[in-house]
């Protein structure tokens, strides 16, 4: 069926993999932008994705819908983002050190609670064909894309108006920018926050459930690469800007899709360093875009991780 | 953890009733915190394990017997906390000078793969020789990858936990790279690994005892990094530039050596880990470097509230839990993520227990 295209394969499979592999990137990314403009950080997402992953899976799996899946590893999320938020709102609790233990206790949940769930087949969410247009088999399965991507691209660019051009997006910045400024005005610094987190983890709930739901669409405890962690760094190099982080995840997820592009057209050595690529392309950009003399540009001046 | 605070009055009209000096006021107060949430985080498992239809009891009991109970369980939980006595250390280490280093697993692969790598070229030498060529490729294999996090974070001021984390996935990839394509053992099918090693370069057991030596290496190294940091100026350093760096910076204190140096340390802690791994147990470098034995020395080092002398217990009981799952999962029918989810629960009542330092036993001439 499939016409060949010798080397042209590569780009085009590189496209169809950024795709389906950036969405949740795009989505932890984006929550997590929101969650560190408050002053907050939350490396617990790792936890909650796979936990939404779980969640996703096994709603869709009981019901026989996959949106209510998402809708409940949506507020899975949430919740992991309320516990996050509140235990940080004591005095002396570190977020950072917060976040890597809610990062075991929620993957120590997923598999505990989604054991039952590895043998049942859950229904998937479907896809929208974007390449009806091409006549190239490969490029129309390319072009299959998960209709939450395109969500994921209208929330960035809301995210982007919220920040730039609303009350709520000054407020949030404020609370990020100088919590004491922020209580100079009489704004609430610590509901600012919670709520700033819960978002997070709801975004980072969607994100495990479009992993367990449509790519690579199955559950098991190898479903998450470190996608929730990972994501966190590219708030960083995308500066803290949502239209950067749609952009950032669609280069995160071509390096992804490069090894196995490249293997389908038959190289096959090197498997596991193309597996590294995106690893090695961020700390590449981390390393080129900071700086020992400045804090980042564009960093909320709250975040313990920027300071 | 509503009980914690309601224990809270009591203990410190206890302080009061003691006449505690300020030093002692702090040291036990410095000890009751991480016992209160350790008790908490128990409890509360206990209520997670209860209401999913199992007997907590039974399980605590199972931990004990599976863990400590016997001399054959409590060998056992040794050789388990033998790594992890180390990966605990890199976590430690690089928090003295406040940093949050979390990628122990990169290091702790590395070492262990360079291990693997040397042993061979030394096939000529004495036994005694070639580990110890063994051991100084894991230190300098950790070290360097951990100190290049260092390095980034002080020439760079690139956050070292996101580039730890990173660092960690960019040497699993490096190591499974290796194994699987030039350095594997074409005699490896079933599981690529590296050449065995010869018996002459393994690693025997402490004698009259079933735990390799790598525990009593783990032992020695959490207490000399304890002397190092309470009784030199070397440590003190540390712990002046861990407090505020500035202020060390303006006293003359080189705080960029500091990074250097403990982060350097940290990982040669974790890349002796795992050529003690490679060198004790495996026989080889393969895919079971990977265990997330430097993970659990995150949990490890934050229980023990980053002291290195306090790392050995906690290496023992998270050891011990961790020797005890599998017999519990066989014995309860429970998942084996229940180890992980106890691990979690336990993690975030010590990270919670933080907010009641200074309140538990209020000092007197202070309100805090």
């Amino acid at each position: 069926m499939n016409t060949d295209l010798g080397l042209w394969a590569v780009p085009i499979a590189v496209l169809g993999g950024m795709l389906r592999v950036s969405t949740p990137f795009l989505f932890v990314s984006l929550g997590e932008c929101v969650t560190e403009k408050s002053g907050r950080i939350n490396l617990g997402l790792e936890g909650t994705l796979v936990f939404g992953a779980m969640a996703g899976y096994g709603g869709s799996y009981l019901t026989g819908s996959p949106w209510a899946g998402v809708l409940l590893a949506g507020l899975a999320g949430t919740l992991f983002g309320l516990l996050h938020a509140g235990l940080c709102s004591l005095p002396k609790v570190n977020d950072i050190a917060v976040g890597i233990a809610l990062m075991i206790l929620g993957t120590g949940l997923a598999f505990f609670f989604g054991k039952p769930l590895i043998q049942p087949a859950a229904p998937m969410l479907p896809g929208l064909s974007l390449g009806g247009w091409s006549d190239v088999p490969q490029l129309r399965s390319a072009l299959e894309v998960s209709p939450l991507l395109l969500v994921g691209v209208a929330i960035a660019v809301c995210l982007l108006f919220v920040f730039r051009r609303t009350r709520v997006g000054l407020i949030l910045r404020m609370v990020g920018d100088s919590a004491d400024a922020a209580r100079a005005m009489g704004y609430p610094i610590i509901p600012v926050r919670v709520a700033a987190t819960a978002f997070g983890g709801f975004m980072a709930g969607i994100a495990g459930a479009y992993l367990s739901l449509y790519y690579p669409g199955s559950w098991n405890e190898h479903i998450s690469s470190g996608q929730g962690l990972i994501a966190v760094a590219l708030v960083i190099f995308a500066r803290w800007n949502p239209l950067a982080c749609l952009g950032a995840a669609l280069i995160f997820g071509g390096a992804g899709a490069l090894g196995p592009a490249l293997q389908s057209v038959g190289v096959t050595s090197g498997y596991y360093l193309f597996y590294a690529a995106p690893y090695v392309l961020t700390l590449l950009i981390l390393f080129l875009t900071s700086s020992p003399r400045r804090a980042l540009e564009g960093a909320p001046r709250e975040l313990s991780i920027t300071k | 953890m509503s009980e914690i605070t309601r224990d809270a009055p009591r203990l410190s009209s206890l302080s009061s009733r003691l006449q505690l000096s300020e030093a002692g006021r702090r040291r036990l107060e410095g000890a009751l915190i991480p016992l209160i949430a350790l008790l908490a985080g128990l409890l509360v498992f206990g209520a997670f394990i209860a209401l999913n239809g199992k007997s907590p009891e039974e399980f605590y009991w199972l931990v004990y017997r599976g863990g400590f109970g016997t001399w054959f369980s409590l060998q056992n939980t040794m050789t388990r906390a033998a790594p992890l006595l180390l990966t605990a250390l890199c976590v430690a280490l690089p928090a003295q000078l406040g940093l949050v280093v979390i990628g122990g697993e990169g290091a702790f692969v590395l070492g262990g793969l360079a291990a693997a790598v040397v042993g061979p070229l030394f096939g000529f030498a004495p036994g005694p020789v070639a580990i110890l060529m063994m051991a100084l490729a894991g230190i300098c294999a950790g070290g360097l990858w951990i100190g290049l996090v260092g390095a980034m974070r002080h020439y760079r001021g690139i956050n070292e936990t996101i580039s730890s984390l990173l660092m960690a996935y960019i040497a699993i990839a490096l190591m499974h790279h290796f194994v699987e394509g030039p350095l594997k053992d074409p005699a490896s099918l079933n599981k690529p690994s590296t050449v065995p090693l010869e018996p002459a370069m393994r690693i025997g057991e402490i004698p009259g005892m079933d735990v390799h030596w790598g525990f009593a290496v783990g032992i020695l190294a959490c207490l000399a990094a304890g002397f190092v940091l309470s009784r030199t100026t070397f440590g003190f350093a540390a712990r002046i530039a861990g407090g505020n760096a500035r202020a060390a910076a303006v006293q003359g204190l080189p705080v960029g050596r500091l990074i250097l140096a403990f982060t350097g340390l940290a990982g040669a802690a974790a890349g002796l880990a795992g050529m003690i791994q490679v060198a004790a147990v495996q026989g080889s470098a393969n895919a079971s470097l990977a265990a997330g034995y430097g993970y659990t020395g995150i949990l490890i080092a934050f229980l023990a509230r980053q002291n290195p002398v306090a790392i050995i217990p906690m290496a023992l009981l998270i050891g011990g839990i961790d020797a005890a799952g599998g017999f519990i999962q066989r014995r309860m029918e429970l998942p084996d993520a229940t180890v992980l989810v106890l691990q979690g629960i336990l993690f975030v009542a010590i990270l919670v227990s933080e907010t009641m330092s200074g309140r538990l036993l209020p000092s007197r001439n202070a309100k805090s």
